[in-house]
């Protein structure tokens, strides 16, 4: 549970080498938090990560859970595993994904298939895995990373949007069924984040940071919102964007 | 059965549990044989403010009396004051039958709308507890419902330790369904109060003081001005009073009791309607209006002990957000502690509406009671306030380095650590817990954050 100032006791980042998850715990981990799962691919890259928490709050338990977010079929598993390590899950922070920027699909379409997996399958899997475990809880929140970019996908990376225009909606209507249950979901839509992620590519407009995005998704779990957006005057942009014809759409400096 | 929604008194920490509401034993067995790995707990009035009576995934059992068309079970022997009444019926309840009588509850807190199990399991103090002691001490026997679904009767002769470990065992070592209380005789049934002014904290320290006038008083409690600063830092308005002879009240019915609720508070209420400003001006007046000079008054049950429950649902000022109550006590010498504590939240712009200082008495027998010979200091904040999961910790951090601890039944945040550190005790009530409840039925989301019960972990993953 969380306690009565907020505070989550146990919390769990998927894709425990995010940029943006980090910056997201950073920000609601705080003194009455007990323990921090961080699960990863490849341990010694949250290594770094966890000895900074380590140091900034030295009464936290921190658990290293190992998993591959492409293998959805273990995604089930892996909840479990970390239930038995650290008990309830009070929060979980979704930060599994790729992008794939410059990926030539045309010659090699199988090359979107591991970005399908981790963005969308894998991870409507691990939704409803925790979903069924915070049910049991009786309380719990998952925070999930969507993206402007499933808002209205577009030309440029069209498999990405996709992918997020797909978990945002399926992530929307899970929190609706578990109305009443004690757990719910967070959906955030940052839109250009400067992370190691984006290293290289042009900025978009309104582009943002992980630091703004952690700021955006802490004050949305306070106040248990369904959806957030970093910068949140994004949210207007796109109730505008959403509904402009298509012809003027595709002719759109974005 | 139903899913519910539930939280403490302070409306924070919701959580979803299968609320069940009986007052029958063999329902209440049906419900802890058919409990899951997530347990059960016991649930009276909710007014307690931080998540003790909740339980989030499992079982709760609301057990009230409210509305029950049978009445009241509680029968109270006029000639020796023996109460012997359901854990389902509230103060309220019992003042209602016993005023008129010329008996009073022996301990009653701020609000009478309490049950007499969640008196027990959070053992309750009051105003009188550096006369009286705490609600445990007054009770002769307990019958109690175990995790085994049998029922055992005890006193703190034949069952000391399982007494004592249920006696402010936050509802952990099984349900109480019965109790014996002794009640306070009283000639009437208004109270002789002397209030007066004092101009800062030291003023008010030494007025309580234990080698003062503070130990004839039955009743005493001072309220402090939080946001006084300077050379008025901590001023207060102490009141003290004794239940009120018949030669003092001029009514004719000495024994009037007429409780009545005055003001609903609003339904809807702005998150920040509470805030430095609105409380700074309302301590201005509150500490205008008390006499500058000691003045004696004549006053209800309900004026001079339930100020609050005058206001229904007044928990739900402080607006969506809810609120916290941060009570602590510490050892009698260290006003510096209390001092330091005041100044910290002062100087984080951290209002509290209503902050209260006691001056306890003596511990009792049981291992998990909160008062100790000391002063205790009750604030209420705004749950929102930015920053606060860090301010207390460090306010936590200096109350447990004074060698002081937190009230349970308040709490809403302290780690398993500020538990382990403020009651030394800990271990041997964790042991007589476990005798009573092997395989942890009984559990609640606040034995779930400070680890109260021992097998919780396994049990839960199994």
């Amino acid at each position: 549970m969380k306690n009565g100032v907020g505070v989550a006791q146990n919390i769990v980042l998927f894709g425990g080498t995010s940029e943006i998850g980090h910056a997201i715990l950073r920000k609601i981990v705080k003194p009455g938090v007990a323990r921090v799962a961080l699960v990863s691919r490849d341990l010694d890259d949250a290594a770094l990560f966890a000895s900074e928490m380590e140091d900034s709050f030295p009464d936290v338990e921190i658990h290293h859970v190992r998993y591959d977010a492409a293998d959805a079929s273990s995604m089930a598993h892996v909840v479990t595993e970390i239930v038995s390590e650290i008990g309830d899950i009070d929060v979980a922070v979704i930060a599994q994904g790729l992008l794939n920027e410059g990926a030539d699909y045309y010659n090699d379409p199988t090359a979107l298939i591991p970005l399908a997996e981790v963005n969308f399958t894998s991870t409507m899997v691990l939704l409803y895995a925790l979903a069924q475990q915070m049910k049991l809880q009786g309380y719990g929140k998952t925070v999930l990373l969507s993206s402007v970019a499933g808002e209205r996908v577009r030309k440029g990376n069209p498999a990405y949007g996709a992918t997020k225009a797909g978990i945002d909606g399926f992530a929307l209507a899970l929190d609706h069924e578990l109305v009443g249950s004690g757990a719910s979901i967070l959906v955030v839509r940052p839109g250009f984040v400067t992370t190691k992620m984006t290293t290289g590519m042009k900025k978009a407009p309104f582009s943002t940071d992980a630091e703004s995005v952690a700021k955006v998704v802490e004050s949305g779990i306070a106040s248990g919102k369904k959806v957030v957006w970093a910068p949140s005057l994004l949210r207007w942009m796109f109730l505008i964007l959403k509904s402009v014809p298509l012809p003027i759409w595709r002719k759109l400096p974005l | 059965m139903a899913l519910q929604r539930l939280s403490g008194w302070g409306r924070t920490a919701w959580t979803v549990a299968d609320l069940f509401h009986t007052n029958d034993v063999h329902e209440m067995q049906g419900i802890i044989d058919g409990s899951g790995p997530r347990g059960v707990i016991a649930r009276g009035l909710g007014r307690s403010y931080g998540a003790a009576a909740q339980n989030a995934g499992g079982n709760v059992i609301e057990i009230t009396a409210e509305g029950d068309p049978n009445g009241i079970d509680a029968f109270l022997d006029s000639a020796t004051g023996e109460l012997d009444v359901a854990s389902s019926v509230s103060l309220d309840s019992i003042l209602r039958m016993s005023v008129p009588r010329g008996w009073f509850v022996p301990v009653t807190p701020g609000t009478r709308f309490i049950t007499v199990g969640g008196a027990i399991a959070s053992d309750v103090h009051g105003k009188n507890h550096h006369f009286d002691g705490s609600f445990g001490q007054h009770v002769s026997s307990i019958t109690l419902m175990l995790a085994s679904g049998e029922i055992v009767e005890m006193t703190p002769q034949s069952h000391p330790e399982w007494f004592w470990a249920t006696v402010g065992g936050m509802g952990l070592t099984g349900i109480v369904l019965r109790a014996k209380v002794r009640m306070l005789r009283i000639e009437s049934s208004r109270v002789r109060v002397e209030t007066e002014r004092l101009v800062n904290f030291d003023a008010v320290c030494e007025a309580m003081s234990s080698d003062g006038a503070d130990n004839d008083y039955r009743y005493s409690v001072c309220w402090i001005d939080l946001l006084a600063t300077g050379s008025s830092m901590g001023r207060g308005v102490l009141t003290r009073g004794e239940h009120a002879s018949v030669a003092d009240v001029k009514d004719d019915d000495v024994l009037a009791y007429d409780p009545r609720l005055k003001v609903p508070a609003p339904g809807w209420v702005p998150n920040g309607l509470l805030n430095k400003w609105s409380i700074k001006a309302f301590n201005e007046v509150w500490y205008r209006k008390a006499p500058a000079t000691r003045h004696v008054s004549i006053e209800s049950i309900p004026q001079f002990f339930h100020p609050l429950d005058g206001v229904h649902q007044w928990n739900r000022l402080y607006g969506k957000q809810g609120f916290i109550q941060y009570q602590f006590i510490v050892p009698l010498d260290r006003i510096d502690v209390l001092r330091a504590v005041i100044e910290t939240f002062s100087s984080a712009g951290v209002a509290s509406f209503l902050a209260v200082l006691k001056r306890m008495g003596a511990q009792n027998l049981a291992p998990m009671s909160f008062p100790t010979e000391g002063w205790t200091l009750t604030l209420d904040m705004a749950a929102g306030i930015k920053g606060l999961p860090e301010l207390l910790a460090k306010v936590d951090n200096m109350v447990l380095d004074a060698g002081g601890r937190h009230y349970l039944a308040k709490d809403s945040h302290v780690s398993p650590t500020a538990v382990r550190r403020g009651y030394p005790r800990l271990d041997e009530w964790m042991h007589t817990r476990d005798s009573m409840d092997p395989r942890g039925l009984w559990r609640s989301d606040l034995a779930r954050r400070l680890g109260l019960v021992s097998a919780q972990h396994t049990r839960e993953n199994e």
